[in-house]
């Protein structure tokens, strides 16, 4: 059965009629043609359908999109603002952090995600237990908090470099 | 995946109304668990009510020092919460020991509670499971059985409760508060999910309609000395093999256990309470010694499967570890040697 939902996606309105069970990711890529989340496994396992759901980094594979009504939703697309890469994005680039791409987008969002939790004050399972105040994005952290994103081409180790980069470069600009 | 009705819940009494007189109806949460069901065809119901707007998202102080968690209470923003931080360390560190931050910034707490096993035969409806199908059968017994329990398992069933978060509720005494048909209840956690028997298709007490509007946590002062460390295949992003929740009440000496609670995840088809080893432990300095005899009361009983006999000295190792972590270091102390 169809029903008429809206999302907000890049910063642009959608109207769009979705079955029921139409997910969140296939309505990006299949009714709006927003192809920069990808499907991966399509079972919550890769990341790489990540997006910013109503700010924060979420899955859209197992998101029921009737459920995500008026959902604002930002996609590695829409990161960048005036044709300028968003630092991540930048940070990326910089320190060739992506192989075959796939999970690049996915990638990019999760760590933008990841900056906002960390500079939040969210801990991770690595987190000292009693530890209050700034998180400190190191490389145990970073491994820790980007795991649900998967690369088969394993270009970890420069991601993690990048996402590092990024963070310190916030850090500085706050 | 078969075509289903979505209805979005107006109010608690109304989601539950609708699910209770529609008998192929399930409440939707943040459907992480669900939605993939349906992918895989474990389920079909033909009506989903979305209960995940429901105004119970909500962590609220109790008269007795604990916390009253909604069941639409983000896994992200439990664990983050300053008063779970300081007060249920173990509870933070469930949650953030399960899934990835994406997922944990869907699910819920009420779903997690009702997450159904990973048994890969269970998630294969190709093979036999009297989990998914009742009677059928089950394909675990003589399958890989490395995630599989060692103890309270049936010859009906095998597989294991896959949440982190439940481990820790169960090792505090947790209380999950529902709203069915016939009004309230108050359900300890530790009797909520059920072990397989003969009736493996029934994972929890929940009656049909009845859903969970919130979990309790009582005031547990020395909770705050708590911890809660899993075991599994890589780093992170993994199911537990084992996991481990302790609770620890020490004496005036800084090293004699007055009370413990200890909570096993990974090992059976609940959140396993140790209580055999809360009792052996009881009175005993906190070294590496008493925690294997802890150890070896609660897993005597144990019957490890062809590929998981691992699991009984994990168990020990783990329980060692994570009291080694919750007692201040002491010289002599025989935990030294595990560091």
């Amino acid at each position: 059965m169809e029903t008429e939902i809206r999302l907000r996606v890049d910063g642009q309105e959608h109207e769009v009629a979705v079955d029921t069970r139409t997910t969140v990711l296939d309505a990006l890529r299949e009714r709006l043609g927003i192809t920069s989340p990808k499907k991966g496994c399509d079972h919550g396992q890769c990341g790489s359908c990540t997006v910013l759901l109503d700010g924060r980094r979420a899955t859209t594979c197992l998101a029921l999109a009737v459920a995500h009504d008026g959902a604002e939703i930002v996609t590695a697309e829409g990161l960048g603002t005036d044709g300028e890469l968003h630092p991540v994005q930048e940070a990326f680039v910089d320190h060739d952090a992506l192989q075959c791409g796939y999970c690049t987008p996915g990638q990019v969002c999760s760590a933008v995600g990841v900056l906002r939790e960390a500079a939040q004050g969210w801990p991770s399972v690595v987190t000292e237990v009693g530890a209050e105040g700034d998180i400190v994005l190191d490389q145990e952290e970073i491994a820790e908090r980007m795991s649900g994103n998967l690369c088969r081409c394993g270009a970890y180790v420069n991601i993690v470099s990048a996402v590092a980069a990024a963070a310190e470069a916030e850090g500085a600009g706050r | 995946m078969k075509p289903f009705r979505y209805e979005r819940a107006t109010d608690a009494a109304h989601a539950v109304a609708t699910v209770a007189a529609h008998p192929g109806a399930a409440f939707l949460g943040a459907g992480t668990n669900l939605v993939d069901h349906l992918k895989l065809g474990i389920t079909a119901p033909d009506l989903l009510v979305d209960v995940s707007r429901l105004p119970l998202d909500e962590v609220a102080e109790l008269d007795d020092g604990g916390l009253r968690v909604g069941a639409n209470v983000r896994n992200a923003d439990l664990a983050a919460h300053p008063a779970v931080r300081a007060r249920y360390p173990v509870l933070s560190q469930a949650l953030l020991s399960g899934a990835s931050g994406q997922l944990r910034n869907l699910a819920t707490t009420g779903g997690n509670l009702l997450q159904r096993t990973r048994c890969a035969y269970f998630q294969d409806p190709s093979t036999p499971c009297n989990k998914r199908d009742p009677g059928s059968g089950c394909a675990a017994l003589e399958g890989w059985t490395r995630y599989h329990a060692i103890l309270g398992a049936s010859s009906h069933c095998v597989a294991v409760h896959p949440s982190d978060m439940a481990v820790a509720m169960a090792a505090l005494d947790a209380v999950v508060v529902t709203l069915g048909p016939d009004g309230e209840r108050r359900i300890p956690v530790t009797d909520f999910h059920r072990l397989p028997g003969d009736a493996p298709h029934r994972d929890t007490v929940l009656r049909h309609g009845e859903l969970i509007t919130a979990v309790e946590l009582p005031g547990l002062p020395w909770a705050a000395r708590s911890r809660y460390r899993k075991v599994r295949d890589r780093a992170s992003y993994a199911f537990a093999l084992v996991s481990v929740a302790v609770a620890l009440d020490l004496e005036d000496d800084g090293r004699t256990v007055r009370e413990a609670r200890i909570a096993l995840g990974g090992i059976a088809h609940k959140p396993w309470r140790a209580e055999r080893a809360e009792q052996a432990l009881r009175g005993l300095p906190a070294t590496e010694e008493s925690c294997r005899t802890a150890a070896d009361a609660e897993t005597a009983d144990a019957h490890p499967l062809r590929d998981n006999a691992f699991k009984i000295p994990l168990v020990h190792n783990t329980l060692v570890a994570v009291v080694r972590d919750l007692v201040p270091e002491t010289p002599g102390s025989s935990l030294e040697g595990a560091r």
